[in-house]
């Protein structure tokens, strides 16, 4: 889950890192933030959230006056002319947790951004202090070199300060001089687990159109040790997903609602003894009323997901390659 | 006394404002003899219930809809093996939706269901841009955000097609509110609607935009070809006046009129006369009100017809007539039984307020929790399934 602004600052209290905070309202460019913090103590910077075509993903952090070039930083990191790009929104809120306008060194500190490389103005070095967005863009945070290094030290990140303007020749003999900055893991999967799910109960749902799960008619009341607990299938069900159109969990689902009203109905006492052997129709007339509503609810929720993923993909579907 | 009257006391009714006769109630017989509708008689509901081999839905039971326009045509029709599609709509003006704003779309649902016919849901995102001042992106915004609550209502998506007025007014639909336009003259249409000639053109020209989906061509990917398709309205009784222009323009279009099934103003927590307004929250529950919210409106500010003392209400019974509690039970208590029971108990002075409101309570906490459900289930693509511009092949099935 997405750190938040105040445990960031919590945990930069706890390291005993130096900042001086500073509130003001949501600011999304650099001009903006400089009207409300350029007259105190440190310098504005500029943060840039990349992508290359393998999907890695970078910071860029540079004091806003150093002239950033995308194609020399791209040939400097071994990737070639055009080899890195701004990362598209979604990144920014899937990897960075962050919103726009708020890309920040500090995003490092989530799990999903375990992998972006980290490049840092060697012009902040020689600063006094400069500011950062804690996580939104409703404040910034000044902090210095060394307390910056102290915190990217704590996440497992080795800070790498470089001159973002050097623009060495990169060729035979020159090797790029930024190389060792890509990220070298695969990086994480920025798919949220229901897409893996979504995938899977598209082959499931071939089976699942034609099944109508008939509770009301088929349910034979239980006697009470009869109902046996179903295990939850296999491992394969990501039960920390929310999937509407995943069958197990729907028919899991409906057997559970059964199955409490079934006990329910059952032990009343006074029901055994009234009904005796109009027992078995009362229960099933009282299923059929109190599920009826609530499992037809349920199945107009899986069919309404199962027909958006279905199409979803067929937006999406390419044409047969010849 | 009805000569007595003058202009100004009348109950005022329009898309745009509804008042009581001076710190009264809305007289329902007045209106329909005033806008002309038909009363939904028992006969018309035992019809359905055979129609649709099911029970009718609680809202018919409990004459929550309880006017019409044609809608024993659109019955024959159907006898006949002649289908139609349903019409409603929702003009997105707030974020915050509240269970009167479901009750069309509750009851929709079951016609859906029940009758197995084809549905367009209108979110008039340009309406509420001219009347509330929104701007054209908050507006559509909100259509969207709308959507999702109407979805939840627990719509299928395989008959269901929804269509915000800024995205998908243009083709087959222009060519039916230009057609529409050309038989309402300014005269009429300030007859219907009261404008003024301060009125910006945009309200004025708005009328046949809420016209033009009672017309299957204007869903040419759904309805191609199939001109004498009947449509028919669930709505609350204050959108009348649109469909006495359309239906007044429909016969010179060579389409059959759009029918009309009407239903009651919702009252507001505070009471019959008092104002459900978005501003002020506690005027209504809300599907985001938690059960602890409930409760405390409920208690709080439901108002009630029960006597002021314990001994008085054991004499006197309860004033069922303005007695919140009781009112919204019969909206949302789908036990006929257990609603008489409370109605001879409640009404007697057996039944204390407390017991009422406590019922209440679990009744709409259940509600609302199956709607919160169904909402998060609600994705930004399944609502752009259902406003996907697609066939509906199975819209019949």
């Amino acid at each position: 889950m997405a750190i938040t602004k105040e445990q960031l600052l919590t945990r930069l209290q706890e390291l005993q890192i130096v900042f001086s905070k500073y509130e003001h309202p949501v600011v999304l460019t650099v001009e903006a933030q400089a009207k409300y913090v350029g007259n105190m103590k440190g310098a504005l910077s500029k943060n840039l959230f990349l992508k290359d075509k393998k999907q890695r993903y970078y910071i860029v952090s540079a004091l806003a006056d150093t002239k950033v070039d995308l194609k020399v930083l791209s040939q400097r990191l071994g990737l070639g002319k055009g080899g890195v790009r701004m990362a598209p929104e979604e990144a920014l809120s899937e990897i960075l947790h962050v919103p726009l306008g708020c890309v920040t060194p500090f995003a490092l500190v989530n799990e999903s951004a375990r992998h972006v490389s980290l490049l840092l103005d060697n012009g902040f070095k020689s600063q006094e202090c400069f500011f950062f967005h804690p996580l939104s863009n409703d404040m910034s945070i000044a902090i210095n070199a060394h307390d910056l290094d102290k915190f990217l030290i704590s996440i497992g990140k080795a800070p790498a300060y470089v001159d973002l303007e050097a623009t060495p020749t990169v060729g035979k003999g020159q090797p790029p001089d930024l190389a060792s900055l890509v990220p070298s893991d695969a990086p994480v999967s920025a798919d949220p687990p229901v897409k893996q799910e979504s995938s899977k109960s598209l082959e499931k749902n071939h089976t699942s159109a034609d099944k109508q799960p008939v509770i009301a008619a088929g349910a034979k009341p239980a006697k009470p040790s009869k109902t046996s607990t179903k295990e939850k299938p296999s491992g394969a069900v990501n039960t920390s997903s929310i999937t509407y159109a995943d069958t197990n969990k729907f028919v899991e689902e409906i057997l559970e609602k059964t199955r409490t009203i079934v006990l329910s109905e059952i032990k009343e006492d006074d029901n055994i003894e009234k009904y005796r052997e109009q027992l078995a129709t009362i229960v099933s007339n009282n299923i059929s009323k109190q599920l009826s509503m609530e499992l037809k609810n349920l199945a107009i929720i899986f069919k309404n997901t199962a027909y958006t993923e279905g199409f979803k993909a067929g937006i999406h579907h390419q044409p047969k390659r010849m | 006394m009805a000569a007595e009257k003058n202009e100004e006391e009348e109950q005022i009714v329009t898309p745009w404002e509804v008042a009581a006769e001076k710190g009264g109630k809305i007289d329902y017989d007045k209106l329909i003899d005033k806008f002309g509708c038909q009363r939904l008689d028992q006969s018309l509901i035992d019809r359905v219930a055979r129609l649709t081999a099911a029970p009718p839905h609680v809202f018919l039971r409990r004459g929550v809809f309880f006017a019409h326009r044609d809608f024993n045509q659109v019955l024959d029709a159907y006898e006949r093996g002649e289908k139609f599609y349903l019409y409603t709509g929702r003009g997105p003006s707030s974020e915050a939706l509240h269970l009167g704003h479901l009750v069309p779309f509750m009851f929709t649902k079951y016609l859906q269901d029940a009758f197995k016919v084809p549905l367009v849901i209108q979110l008039t995102d340009d309406e509420k841009c001219m009347w509330k001042n929104l701007t054209v992106e908050e507006s559509q915004r909100l259509a969207r955000e709308n959507a999702k609550d109407i979805i939840a209502c627990g719509f299928d998506v395989s008959r269901t097609f929804i269509f915000s007025d800024f995205d998908y007014i243009g083709g087959s639909f222009y060519k039916n509110m230009v057609k529409i336009a050309q038989c309402v003259t300014y005269n009429k249409v300030v007859g219907i609607f009261g404008f003024s000639g301060e009125d910006h053109i945009g309200k004025v020209s708005f009328p046949p935009i809420q016209a033009a989906p009672s017309f299957p061509s204007s869903f040419p990917h759904l309805f191609s070809g199939k001109d004498s398709l009947r449509c028919l309205i669930p709505c609350a009784i204050d959108q009348d006046p649109y469909f006495r222009m359309t239906r007044d323009v429909a016969p010179r279009l060579g389409y059959h009129k759009p029918a009309l099934i009407e239903s009651s103003f919702f009252p507001a927590l505070q009471g019959e006369t008092g104002k459900m307004s978005a501003s002020d929250p506690n005027s209504a529950i809300y599907v985001t009100d938690s059960a602890k919210d409930i409760k405390n409106k409920i208690n709080r500010y439901a108002f009630s017809g029960g006597q002021d003392s314990v001994e008085n209400h054991r004499k006197f019974g309860a004033n069922l007539e303005v007695d919140i509690p009781f009112k919204y039970l019969g909206f949302f208590l789908e036990d006929d039984n257990e609603l008489e029971h409370i109605r001879t108990e409640y009404g007697s002075g057996r039944m204390l307020t407390g017991e009422v409101k406590k019922r209440l309570t679990e009744v709409l906490t259940e509600l609302v929790e199956r709607h919160r459900r169904a909402r998060a289930a609600v994705t930004d693509e399944m609502v752009d399934a259902f406003m996907a511009i697609r066939p509906l092949p199975n819209m019949f099935n």
